[in-house]
């Protein structure tokens, strides 16, 4: 049974303007020991479907169901909701600096959220503050667990949080865009501790991206999103190797190759649709190139290769996709 | 109209220094440090090419973009633009040269005045340099909006009724209204999405080709300096480590620091999380405002020997580089295979 199996998931939220439908039936599932990337560009749902399983997500209004370790999260009243969140479900997120309070030290940010969810002892959570430090790989973890955030570089803070994140030994570590704002070689080095930690713990990991370099180091699964659904979804390897969906086509497509410099790049062409009024039939279609009329009234949900569990919501056949 | 790659000089640095004190309005603290922002960079663009600069977060690529526009004067050094030294003109003297030199930066949100409408947005540099009004400005603001693949029907709305990429196109549009020849483009496509960066980059490309523009582009994403440049120059704490034309610089990196950074890169594909991975570069650049002696990167270099420490190395071409690869190392690779 998987770690966190996730069925038909919406998330909406009513607006001034009107009902801005942000999930539209989404199903996903992260096995122990495992990494699904959710991959998709800004607007597209991938933040507001892990925050809605945490109950993170104001005002919105949730269906389906989201079972972890067997039990439905999103039935859960807040009191049970808040001894899971941290503590058997961790989140990093993409700015370390707003998720740190800047005027109390690192290390005792970090034995705050041990105290909380444990019974150690103040000595004691502080150790284990220094010994997280180590494992996140921050050097001279013993002087550094009485640093202020702002001592610390922009990855030194994502490695904080890290530790933070993986404090009380979490089962599943959603982490958020947890490279964006950083350089690349120091992105380097944080997916490589992620994927250090994932092994070492045998935690799941559901990462959420907007770079398909990411999750190409890192995915075992991946789920690409537009416009609140599920576009495609499978094996990192299948997935990349035979993208399907004319969506997925397009994002590999439209990113520069190394080996043809300046040749012109096929971009997708329009805009991200608005969310309050998303096209009816598959989201995509205005911008797809293989549009048929039937797209514009149903979105299928075909599969592509039931035996390896690669998905695709495209009524294109198999063999039409390039 | 267009020149030749690899013709006449269109601007040139030398020996560019820009140093930010720090704490001067401090009450207590009245510390003297200052940081090395820039620090000695000289280089050449020729008309007609792109020539990227490429480097990570605080290692001065911005700064040297806004020394070049003169939106910051510059502690030492020379800037030269079209034969003329700008490096200390005043404001009446940089009005002429601002018209042959302009900019796009990163934020399409930030960068235009949410309150004014698209057509004053575009048509702002001919109002402001007395070059159109009236009817012609609305029809040259048109000509722009179509040049940059925007609906001219479009010139009444204002900025947030447009998409991220088709703000990116306004600015692109403002900045060509006064046809200038160096365009500046200071991360132009790290805002946008990924299926819009293409449409962005594309349109840069045809407007280099059609109005023989030179583009100075500055970015950290090497994938995008890799497909955009003809020649790229490596920036690590305030200096030039390396400066190669674009195919030789990423298949024979000489300096240790450019090849990490390439080396950091995800690749897009499809077993990548299958092979084994290094932790790569270790540790963080190092202050600004206290730069290592001798090569800035020797603290974090592999290759460091006892000389890195003690002597800045020269930026000259080295093993057997043409003089169009000069890179600043004592220790330069060999060749990759």
């Amino acid at each position: 049974m998987p770690l966190l199996d996730v069925r038909d998931l919406t998330v909406s939220f009513p607006t001034p303007d009107g009902v801005v439908e942000a999930v539209r039936g989404v199903s996903f599932s992260v096995e122990a020991g495992r990494t699904l990337a959710v991959v998709g560009e800004s607007g597209s749902g991938k933040t507001v479907a892990a925050l809605s399983l945490l109950g993170l997500t104001r005002d919105a209004r949730i269906t389906g169901r989201a079972d972890f370790e067997g039990r439905d999260l999103l039935t859960m009243k807040e009191r049970e909701l808040r001894r899971i969140r941290g503590a058997r479900i961790a989140m990093v997120f993409q700015n370390p600096h707003s998720s740190l309070h800047p005027c109390h030290r690192i290390g005792s940010q970090i034995a705050e959220m041990i105290r909380l969810h444990g019974e150690s002892g103040r000595r004691e959570a502080r150790e284990r503050a220094v010994e997280l430090l180590r494992l996140v790989g921050i050097p001279s973890a013993e002087r550094q667990v009485n640093a202020y955030p702002h001592e610390f570089s922009g990855g030194m803070l994502q490695r904080a949080m890290i530790a933070m994140a993986i404090a009380v030994n979490p089962r599943l570590l959603i982490a958020d865009e947890p490279t964006t704002a950083l350089d690349v070689t120091v992105q380097a080095q944080i997916l490589q501790l992620l994927r250090r930690l994932r092994d070492e713990l045998g935690m799941a990991l559901l990462l959420i991206t907007h770079d398909l370099g990411v999750v190409a180091a890192m995915a075992d699964d991946v789920m690409v999103m537009y416009a609140g659904r599920a576009m495609e979804y499978g094996p990192r390897r299948a997935l990349f190797r035979e993208p399907h969906h004319p969506y997925t086509t397009g994002l590999f497509r439209s990113l520069p190759s190394a080996g043809a410099a300046r040749a012109r790049l096929t971009p997708i062409r329009g805009q991200p649709p608005a969310m309050i009024h998303p096209p009816v039939g598959c989201p995509f279609h205005p911008r797809c190139d293989s549009s048929a009329e039937r797209c514009h009234r149903d979105q299928a949900l075909a599969t592509v290769g039931a035996e390896t569990g690669h998905r695709s919501a495209c009524w294109l056949p198999e063999s039409g996709a390039q | 109209m267009i020149a030749p790659a690899g013709g006449e000089t269109l601007l040139r640095l030398d020996g560019v220094v820009k140093h930010y004190p720090v704490g001067a309005s401090g009450f207590v603290a009245r510390s003297r440090q200052v940081v090395h922002a820039v620090d000695g960079v000289s280089l050449e663009l020729r008309r007609g090419e792109t020539f990227s600069i490429v480097g990570e977060t605080g290692c001065g690529k911005t700064t040297l973009a806004r020394c070049v526009l003169r939106l910051t004067d510059v502690t030492a050094g020379m800037i030269v633009f079209e034969g003329y030294d700008i490096t200390n003109s005043t404001r009446d003297e940089l009005r002429p040269v601002r018209r042959r030199m302009q900019a796009v930066f990163q934020d399409p949100y930030g960068s235009l005045n949410p309150r004014h409408r698209a057509d004053s947005i575009i048509g702002e540099p001919l109002a402001i340099h007395g070059l159109a009004a009236g009817a012609d400005r609305a029809r040259r603001v048109g000509e722009l909006m179509e040049l940059v693949g925007l609906d001219p029907r479009h010139h009444r709305r204002f900025p947030a009724e447009f998409s991220g990429g088709q703000r990116q196109r306004i600015s692109i549009a403002r900045a060509l209204a006064l046809k200038p020849e160096l365009l500046i483009c200071d991360e132009p496509v790290s805002a946008l999405d990924v299926s819009i960066r293409a449409q962005i980059l594309n349109l840069l490309a045809d407007l280099q080709r059609e109005l023989g523009l030179t583009l100075l582009f500055i970015s950290h994403d090497l994938a995008v300096v890799r497909h955009m440049s003809d020649r790229v120059a490596v920036m690590y704490l305030g200096r030039i480590v390396e400066t190669a034309d674009t195919a030789e610089l990423f298949t024979r990196p000489r300096h240790p620091y450019t090849k990490a950074l390439l080396d950091a890169v995800p690749v897009i594909d499809a077993d990548a999380a299958d092979s084994v991975h290094s932790e790569g570069l270790t540790g963080e650049p190092p202050s600004p405002m206290d730069p290592p002696a001798g090569c800035r990167f020797h603290p974090r270099c592999d290759q460091v020997q006892g000389l890195c420490a003690k002597q800045v190395p020269a930026l000259e071409p080295r093993l057997d580089d043409s003089a169009a690869h000069v890179t600043a190392c004592h220790f330069p690779l060999e060749g990759r295979d």
